[in-house]
This record gives structure tokens, sequence and C-alpha cells, in this order.
């Protein structure tokens, strides 16, 4: 009992490791080798690699590369399962997403020593975190499996999704994947990451236990090179990617053109901001939670420490001594705060970025990791006095290294925080509501934490603005991701007949000649290169002229649009004056509108067209102070408020068909939400674009909220979808780009949306489709506001 | 190439020279600065402790090491001296003799931390408590609400020392902090502290009576400037006592007091912590922000009266493996 002495007198910690019998039962049951799980069924193993505990670098079992044969029986067994799946009404569907919630939860010490195993992260994060989030998850979209016909009545399943995930929180990503897509009524097939797949195994075999229908969810393991054969497989409808931003955008390259819907959830270098009036010591403490969680394997980990120059010194100092307080470990340690890195190509990785940051000035402090410790560690780092023109500033490291630089106001702050590629988070620290509520809505950023790091619910989307990737997981918003709008709703059915008005018959008589010019950052600017394009009417006649824009008059209009912040500041009521103000001047010109529409069989009915657009131009006037957020309810003190923001400065490109009323209605639904726009008009029959010019100038529009740039569409299309200070793109026009819209966009990861314009029954489509529009012209934002004194 | 910011980093602890508390002029600057995030600091506490854990004999050292902590109480309108007997001979010997020598602890000489109780008992506590080397602490300044003359707190104090006490738990007036005053309250302390002399002085905050977080911690170092040895949470009167936000809060001041002054203060969570669990989880929280130097009777007091009999029982059960009950230990 010489050991309680000396206890007594050290006061310290010991090894406290939780017990993983259980973990390596199941293992040793599935003789430590593991096939792929495809219709319900296991496969016999094969093709084996190993998977390696990170801690002691121990095999800890053999799990098998899927191959194109595997995935393609992954792919049958999914289309079988989605038939059945979708003959079980909601409510059944519903009682199968809460039984697995429940085995979540009843295996939950098993799965969670199997995480820390493979993936190296302490059994407390595994325990208290991952799997209870797990668990929620699949409570939480039970519910809207139960809800769907009420709710998304417009709406109906995308179909067999291609479901990728990392190895960063393997089995919360698969339920972030896997509880949406199948309470939407999809089946799946899900590729774990090859550094940890045996949660989702486990995952799967609890599948079988509580008798889903074979072939809902499917989970075939392997490397990249697995996951690349699964997203390009054609009978999949859509494609959810969480991962590294390098390999989202080959993923869309890859399927660029297929119409399969995409979710990405990428990268991030997210801001963490402390302002003078915030509590320091908790601030410090959210760091904690911030990056070295996970061993800051985390994507919206708050890399980038920003610190107002009044307290940086104090902060610093305090951040310190909070370092040397983490403990590493065996990650089944429940004593501990940090694991090993997951493998020796992400250890190199973080050392190679660290040591290049060091190379270019920034000062570094560092944890010592006990010499005892063999495994993947990396010490926790903190990098000082680091600038922006920095690699380290810019670059997702994906490890426990924090870099620090100092801000001296407000503003200074939030363009600190502003100044990267990725938008995915941020954290703000201060006291003072004022300010942090000034701060959070001018983030370019998915999910703000005010006093908070790192906090989820599944009743809260997450996911980013620009680089970090599109889409939403949990919340109302990402259940959209895996529907799809019931095309029956817009399309026109049957019988339209479209006769392009290109001709070669030159007008006969003398007239004023009219040319038309671009209109760009509020006024009319010849295009730059000097040419024009004739337009003919329904007689052959060319009536007019107009510019042909080039890759100079688009630069033009997407710098001025960039520079235009007013219409997104301006209250969503002046707004709506605004377009008020743009009809009542448009409905004085009707009868000129009526004849120009007469004069194209482009426009079917030119006195409907004209007045289906007044009242399209009210309906979005209508909705700009009424596509409200919401206020969530999550299971901590805090009100999350989910606000719809504008995509930011959108490439609209319209059809030839109902040159008028599909032109105003893109536009007002995209302005209504604040978007800044550049618009490409009808390539035939652009005059109606074009001669609303005088209207938005008289009609108080600010300058540069809309920008229309008229020419060749195949001239235009590239430079609009390549360009980076672009947020989104709508194709209604010719579905022949879009292959080219899709690749051309990846380098920003630019929203996309595409329809062909000239298949929408833009007289006369169903109600629905303007809530659809207004959805694609916002992005939520959730704020994370906990309170209390 | 990689070059440390700070040479003494690698040292893990925070190694304070202890040096007692003589006070500093009242900084309004420093309280005026004061920010707590109530939702943060209830997430550290729930996070830490889950953080850490102590199992086995380890265990058992935190405990015994409690045990040597303990402000072994009792405060009652109904106590006689016979109750203040029996409460120091358990003192005495916290745990029964077969417990310490399984644990191979006997040369430990484990003993409680101290001896609380009203002034009138102070000479029956020191009777039988002679030679054992445990203080004994008296509540004072019209304990427990502290709406007494402030001359007759003066006097109380005075009179309790000059009875032989060694420690001195006063009330502050809890108005001072709820209206802001803090200079009514430095010098209040002030005067306390001259009144007591070299005896060990703790001022009860009555946590659950400040309102908020902010008020503590603010009326923490309001203490500390004014001299304080000891900030203790609660007189176990209120009906919110020691809880762990509360602790972070007072832990997080001592730390702030100890940088600006060098001056080591002492932290007692008192009333409502009566379980083992509760118990290391306060411990955990002041070694997380504190250190394990602040984990000693000179640093760190628990005001409790049912706590040890919770203590002896899982000692036991780490000794034998069996689960143990109230009735095999001796009651105080």
């Amino acid at each position: 009992m010489i050991k309680v002495k000396n206890a007594f007198k050290k006061m310290d910690y010991e090894e406290a490791l939780e017990s993983n019998i259980e973990s390596l039962e199941w293992i040793a049951e599935h003789n430590g080798q593991f096939g792929h799980f495809i219709g319900g069924r296991f496969t016999k193993p094969n093709n084996l690699f190993k998977t390696i505990n990170p801690f002691n670098k121990k095999e800890i079992a053999k799990i098998s590369q899927g191959t194109v044969n595997d995935i393609k029986k992954s792919v049958q067994a999914a289309r079988s399962g989605l038939e059945k799946w979708q003959s079980i009404d909601p409510f059944q569907r519903s009682k199968y997403l809460y039984a697995i919630a429940r085995y979540i939860q009843k295996e939950s010490r098993t799965i969670s020593v199997l995480e820390s195993m493979e993936n190296g992260k302490s059994i407390r994060e595994s325990r208290d975190i991952d799997i209870p989030l797990a668990a929620r998850h699949f409570y939480y979209h039970a519910g809207w499996a139960k809800l769907i016909d009420d709710e998304f009545p417009d709406y109906s399943a995308v179909g067999v999704c291609g479901q990728i995930i990392p190895w960063n929180f393997p089995i919360l990503m698969l339920a972030w994947k896997v509880a949406p897509a199948i309470a939407a009524g999809n089946s799946v097939i899900l590729k774990p990451a090859e550094q940890t797949s045996l949660t989702a195994l486990y995952f799967a075999e609890i599948c079988k236990r509580i008798k889903l229908p074979e072939g809902v969810v499917n989970v075939v393991t392997g490397d990249g090179l697995t996951g690349s054969h699964l997203v390009t497989q054609k009978d999949i409808s859509k494609v959810a990617f969480t991962g590294s931003t390098e390999v989202g955008k080959e993923i869309k390259k890859n399927i660029a053109g297929s119409g399969k819907a995409l979710t990405l959830e990428l990268g991030g270098k997210s801001p963490f901001i402390i302002f003078e009036d915030a509590d320091l010591d908790s601030a410090v403490e959210g760091l904690v939670d911030a990056i070295w969680f996970n061993q800051g394997q985390v994507c919206c980990a708050g890399s980038r420490l920003l610190l107002q120059e009044t307290i940086s010194t104090k902060v610093e100092k305090k951040i310190l001594s909070r370092m040397k307080k983490l403990r590493f470990g065996n990650p089944l340690d429940k004593s501990i705060d940090m694991g090993p890195l997951v493998s020796f190509q992400q250890q190199s990785r973080v050392k190679g970025l660290v040591d290049k940051g060091v190379e270019s000035g920034a000062d570094i402090f560092q944890c010592d990791i006990p010499s005892n410790l063999k495994g993947y560690f990396y010490p926790p780092t903190l990098l000082k006095n680091v600038s922006p023109s920095m690699e380290i500033f810019q670059k997702e490291i994906f490890g426990p290294v924090l870099s620090s630089t100092t801000f001296r106001t407000p503003e200074e702050a939030i363009s600190l925080a502003n100044n990267s590629r990725y938008g995915l988070s941020a954290s703000i620290w201060s006291e003072n509501i004022n300010l942090a509520l000034d701060i959070a809505p001018k983030l370019k950023v998915g999910v703000v934490w005010i006093n908070s790091t790192n906090v989820f619910d599944a009743a809260v989307g997450f996911g980013g603005y620009r680089e970090s990737g599109y889409g939403r997981e949990g919340g109302k918003e990402g259940m959209y991701e895996y529907l799809k709008f019931n095309s029956d709703h817009y399309q026109l059915k049957g019988e339209k007949v479209l006769k392009k008005n290109i001709s070669v018959k030159k007008k006969s008589i003398p007239y004023i000649d009219q040319t038309r010019k671009m209109f760009i950052g509020g006024t009319q600017k010849r295009g730059d290169s000097g040419h024009s394009i004739g337009i003919f009417d329904n007689q052959r006649e060319e009536i007019a002229t107009v510019g042909r824009g080039n890759r100079k008059d688009l630069r033009d209009a997407v710098e001025a649009a960039n520079k235009q912040m007013n219409w997104a500041m301006l209250s969503s009521h002046a707004r709506a004056q605004i377009m008020y103000y743009i009809a009542e001047n448009l409905s004085q010109r009707r009868d000129y509108f009526i004849s120009l529409l007469s004069s194209t069989s482009l426009c079917l009915n030119p006195l409907q067209e004209f007045d289906t657009t007044l009242e399209r131009i009210f309906t979005f006037a209508s909705w700009a102070d009424k596509f409200d957020g919401v206020v969530h309810q999550v299971p901590i003190r805090a009100k999350t408020i989910a606000l719809n923001e504008p995509v930011g400065v959108m490439g609209i490109i319209c059809p030839d068909f109902a040159p008028l009323a599909s032109f105003i209605t893109l536009i007002a639904a995209a302005l209504c939400q604040g978007n800044r726009l550049i618009v490409i008009p009808s390539e035939n029959f652009p005059l109606p674009a074009v001669d609303m010019y005088q209207i938005f100038d008289t009609s108080d529009v600010p300058a540069a909220a809309i920008n229309i740039v008229t020419g060749k569409h195949n001239e235009l299309i590239n430079t609009l979808s390549e360009h980076n200070s672009v947020d989104g793109i709508w194709n209604f026009g010719d579905s022949k780009y879009q292959t080219n819209i899709d690749r051309a966009s990846v380098s920003n990861l630019k929203q996309i949306w595409s329809i062909n314009g000239n298949n929408v029954n833009w007289i006369n489509y169903h109600a629905s489709f303007n809530k659809l529009l207004l959805r694609k012209s916002s992005q939520v934002k959730n704020i994370w506001i906990p309170y209390g004194e | 190439m990689l070059r440390p910011l700070d040479e003494n980093f690698n040292k893990r602890e925070m190694d304070p020279v202890i040096v007692k508390n003589s006070g500093v002029p009242l900084h309004l600057e420093f309280i005026n600065e004061v920010r707590i995030n109530k939702s943060a600091v209830e997430k550290r506490c729930a996070s830490v402790i889950n953080r850490r854990t102590v199992k086995k004999h380890n265990q058992a050292a935190w405990l015994l090491k409690a045990i040597t902590c303990m402000d072994l109480t009792t405060l009652s309108g109904d106590d006689t001296e016979g109750r203040i007997v029996r409460l120091c001979n358990k003192a005495k010997s916290p745990l029964r003799n077969d417990l310490l020598e399984n644990l191979g602890v006997e040369a430990l000489n484990i003993k409680v931390g101290g001896v609380c109780v009203y002034h009138q008992f102070i000479r029956t506590a020191l009777d039988i408590l002679r030679g054992s080397n445990i203080p004994v602490v008296a509540v004072s300044t019209g304990f427990p609400a502290g709406h007494t003359p402030k001359k007759t707190k003066i006097l109380e104090i005075k009179e309790s020392i000059k009875s032989g006490a060694q420690e001195i738990d006063i009330v502050i007036s809890r108005r001072h902090v709820l209206s802001g005053n803090w200079k009514k309250l430095y010098d209040e302390i002030s005067e306390y502290k001259e009144a007591s002399g070299n005896a060990c002085l703790k001022t009860i905050l009555a946590t659950g009576e400040l309102g908020t977080l902010k008020n503590v911690a603010k009326a923490s170092l309001v203490c500390m400037m004014a001299g304080a040895n000891f900030i203790k949470t609660s007189t176990g009167k209120e009906t919110i006592n020691a809880t762990l936000p509360f602790t972070l809060v007072m832990t997080r001041a001592i730390r702030e007091y100890f940088e600006l002054t060098g001056f080591a203060v002492g932290y007692k969570p008192a009333g409502g912590i009566s379980s083992t669990k509760d118990c290391l989880s306060h411990m955990i929280l002041i070694k997380e922000e504190l250190g394990s130097k602040w984990l000693n009777p000179s640093l760190f007091r628990l005001g409790a009266s049912s706590l040890l009999s919770d203590i002896e029982r899982q000692i036991e059960h780490f000794t034998t493996g069996q689960y143990s009950s109230f009735n095999r230990h001796g009651i105080a």
C-alpha cells in the first residue's frame, strides 16, 4: 500500500483505462476480418488491409478494400433497398430510425471504445460527445421521417445516395449522413474512411439487428479509390462528401454535368475572436475546446486566434499556462485531453506545415509530449505573431496548432476573420451583446458561436460558405439536401413550341437606331469588345442591337457588384419598397413592353406575360420581409438563431423562353434576399432585360445591385463561372452549358443551381416554386447565443 | 529550430512560494474589469469532471487528503458541549485504525484540517484538541447573516482570539456587494483583518446570496485585497452553497490575485458537499485551475459535516472490495 502514501504526496492523476474487452470480443467474433455490408449481409472479407491503432501502431483488424464490383453490387442492393424503403409508410420508417438511435445508446460503450482505438481520440470525447450526438441525430431524424409528408409536400426522395465520410468523427459523420438520407426516404451506400471503418461496420450490424430492410443502408469499405468508384456510378442520384477541400473539388469535377445532387462539407480555418471585454479565462477554456478538441482534427477547429491588441499579452500568457495542464496518453485513459493524431501521414503533414510557419517568422511554443508515448502524437502548438500573408494563417493544418494574430478594432477583426478562402465557422467572445450581435452577421461563415465553440445539435444546420463547401447537415435545411423538388410544379407540359428568332433578313425601312449598352455599376456602359449582336423579331427583322459582352465586361460587372454592399445592408422593408417601385415604374410602360413581347415568338402571350411579371415583382417584394429565419430549440441554455443570408454576388443566366417573365422572376427572387447580381439575359431576345435599365435607374435601385451583360452565352459563361468573386450561379440557360459551369466553378466552390429555363412554365408555375427560389437565393447561418447571468 | 517562448514553460505546475496574504490597497480597476460568462463557466464545470478521474489507490489517497483539509463543522442552535466533545474526538481520529493500517498510512498522521464551531465552544474544543495541532475555527461577525453592529463584530473577533481560536471565519456584509459598495466591503474586511491579528482570516461570501457569479468574483477580489487568507463560499445556511461554478469563479479569482500580487490565498468551499464524488469534483477543479500546491490544508479547506462518513465508507470499500455501511464507522 506504499502506492497510497506516494499518491497522497503527489496528488496527481494516474492512468485510468476504459475496458476494451467487449470491443475486442466483437472483433474476435469476426475473426479480426471484415467484409462489406451489402444488401443486408456481410460479404466475405477480401482484398484486406490493416486498420491501425495510432496510439500503439498495432493492427486492430483487417478491412476489405472495396472494388468497382463491390460498388456496383452495393448500388444494385441500394436500388432494391430504395423500393422496399419507399413502399413503407413514414411512421414505419420512423420506427426504424428510432430503433437505431436506441441501439447506439445501448451499445454506446462498445462503440466509443472502438472509435477511440481506431481514431486515437480520447474516450471522454467519444463517450461524452460523439456517440451521444450520433444518437441524437437519429432521434431527431426519426422525427423528420414521421413528418415528411406534412412538412415537405412538394418534395420527394432523391434516390440512391453515395456518401463518403472522413476519419475525424467516424460514427458522428455517419449519423450526419445516414440519418437525414434515410429519413427522407433514400437508400445509401456509405464509404467510411479507410483509417476508421470499424464503427461503420458495427453500425451495419445494428441495422441488421433491428431488421432494417435489406439494401437501405450499405457500407463499402476502402480507400479513396473505392470512393471515386462510388461517386461516378450512374445510378447514384446524390453524392454527399465530408473531407478535404481538395478531394471535394475533385468529386465536383468528376460528377460535373451529371445532374447528381451534391453536398460538400469541407475544410476550414475558423477564426476565434477574443475582444477585450470577454471573460478571458472562459475564452481560453473555449480555445481548448476549439483547437485541442480531437487533436485539432476538426473541420471547424478555431485555428486562427484573433486577439484584441489591448489584451493579447495577457491572453497569450493564459493560453501558455493552460497548455501546461493538457494531458496526453492512451486514448482509452479517462484522464487525458489528447491522444495521438490518426496516422503517420497526418503527423508528418502537420509537422511540415508548422515547420514552414516557423521558417516564415512565427514564434512557436509547444508542450512536451511524455517521451514514453510512442504513437503518432503531435504536441499542442501556439504560433504567435502570425500574419495573414503567411501560409499558416490561410492553410488548413488539421492538427493541434493555433495561430495567433492581433487586431485593433472590431472592423479589423471582421476583415481579418473574413480574409480566408474558407467560411465554415467562427467564435466570438465578448460580454457585450451589442458587439457580438454586430459582428456575427458580418462574418462569412455558416456557423457562429458566441461565447462558446464547437457546440452542435441535430436541430441546427451545420455547413459552410465559400470553399468550406455547400449544403447543410442537420436541421430542416439539412433535410432539403436529401429531397428533390417535384418538377411537375414548374415544368412545361407537352405542347410548347419554341421558335428562336434567328434570321438573316435585314430591316427594310429606316428607323431610329436603337443600340443598347450593358448595365454595369448603375450606368449604361458600352461593351469592351466594340461588337454588337443583332436582335430579331418574329418577322425576322433586326429590331435592335445589343452589346456583345466579353470577359472584361463581366470582370467590371463582378467588380462593381462586389463593391456594392448597400443592397444587402438595406432593411428588408427598404428592399421591398424599391421592388414595389420597380413594379410601379414598369406598369407605366405596359404598352411598350407588351408590344415588345409581341414581336418575339419566345413569348406565347404578351399580355399574360406582362401581367404575370408585374405580379412576380409583387410576390417577391412581399417575400422580402417575410422569408425569416427561425429560432431553434437546442438542448442547452441558448438561443440558436438561423438567419437566412443572401448568397452574395450571384450570376444569373437567363433562358430565352418568356424573356421578360423569366428574367424578372429570377432577379426579383434573388434581389429580395439581398443578393447582388450579374445577369446574362436571354441570348436571342435580351431586349426586355435591356429595356429595364431605365426602370432600375428611376426606381432607386442602388448602383451595381443589378448588373447586366448581354452577349453570346458561350462566350460569357466560362468567365462568369470561373470568377472567384462570384458566390453562386443560377444556370437557367441552355443545359448544354451545365457541365462547363460545374467544372469552371470548382476553384472557389460557388453554389450552382441548374434548371433548363426553357422548360419552365414561367407564366403559371406552382406557388411552391417561389419558395424554392427563395431558398436557393439564401443560405442559412446559425448563430449560437448562450445566455444567463 | 523550434524555440520555446518561455523557458519556464516546461515546468508542469504553477509553483507558488506560499506567501501569506497581507493585503493590498483596493484596486477598483481590477474589480471593474471582472467579466464572467455563466454559460461558459457551467460548461467548464460540466466538462472538467469528465476529463479527469481518480481511481482505486489514487482515489483513496485523494480522499485521505480531503480529510486532512476538512474543517469538521457543527454550527447549530442546539450545539452543546457534549456534541463538541464528540466532534473533536472524531477530528483527532477521523478514520478507523485498521483502515489506516491497511492503507499503510499510519505515519501520515491523518487528522482533519480544523474544527469549526461557534464562539461559545472554543474553549471546549481547545481542551479536547490539545496536543493534536488541529486548529479551532470560530465563525464570527454575526454569523450567519452578519447584521450585528460593527462594534460587536470587532469585539466578537477579538474575544474569539482571546479564547484561543486560531482561525476566524467571518461573514461579509452581503448588502455591500449587492449595492456595489466595494470600498465599504474593503474597509470592513480590513478592520476584521486588523482585529484578527495573526489568526487565519477566512471570509465567507455567502455566494448563494450574491445574485450573480460576477458579484462572487468581485467580492472574492475585494476580500483578498483587504487581506483575507482564505475565501470561503457559504455559511451552510443559504439555500445554494458550494457549487462547482462558485469554485471555478473563486479559484480563478485566487489565481488572478496570485498573479497580480504573489500572495497565495486559500479556498474553502463549504456547505452542500456531502458525497465523495462531489468532494473529488471540487478537488479536481482546484487542481486544474490552481495546481496541486493548493490541495493541502494551508490553502484548501472543505467545510463539511456529513462528508466524512461517506469518505470512510469509500475507503473501507477500497481496502476490502466490499461495499460498506454507515454503522461500521464511529460517528462524530
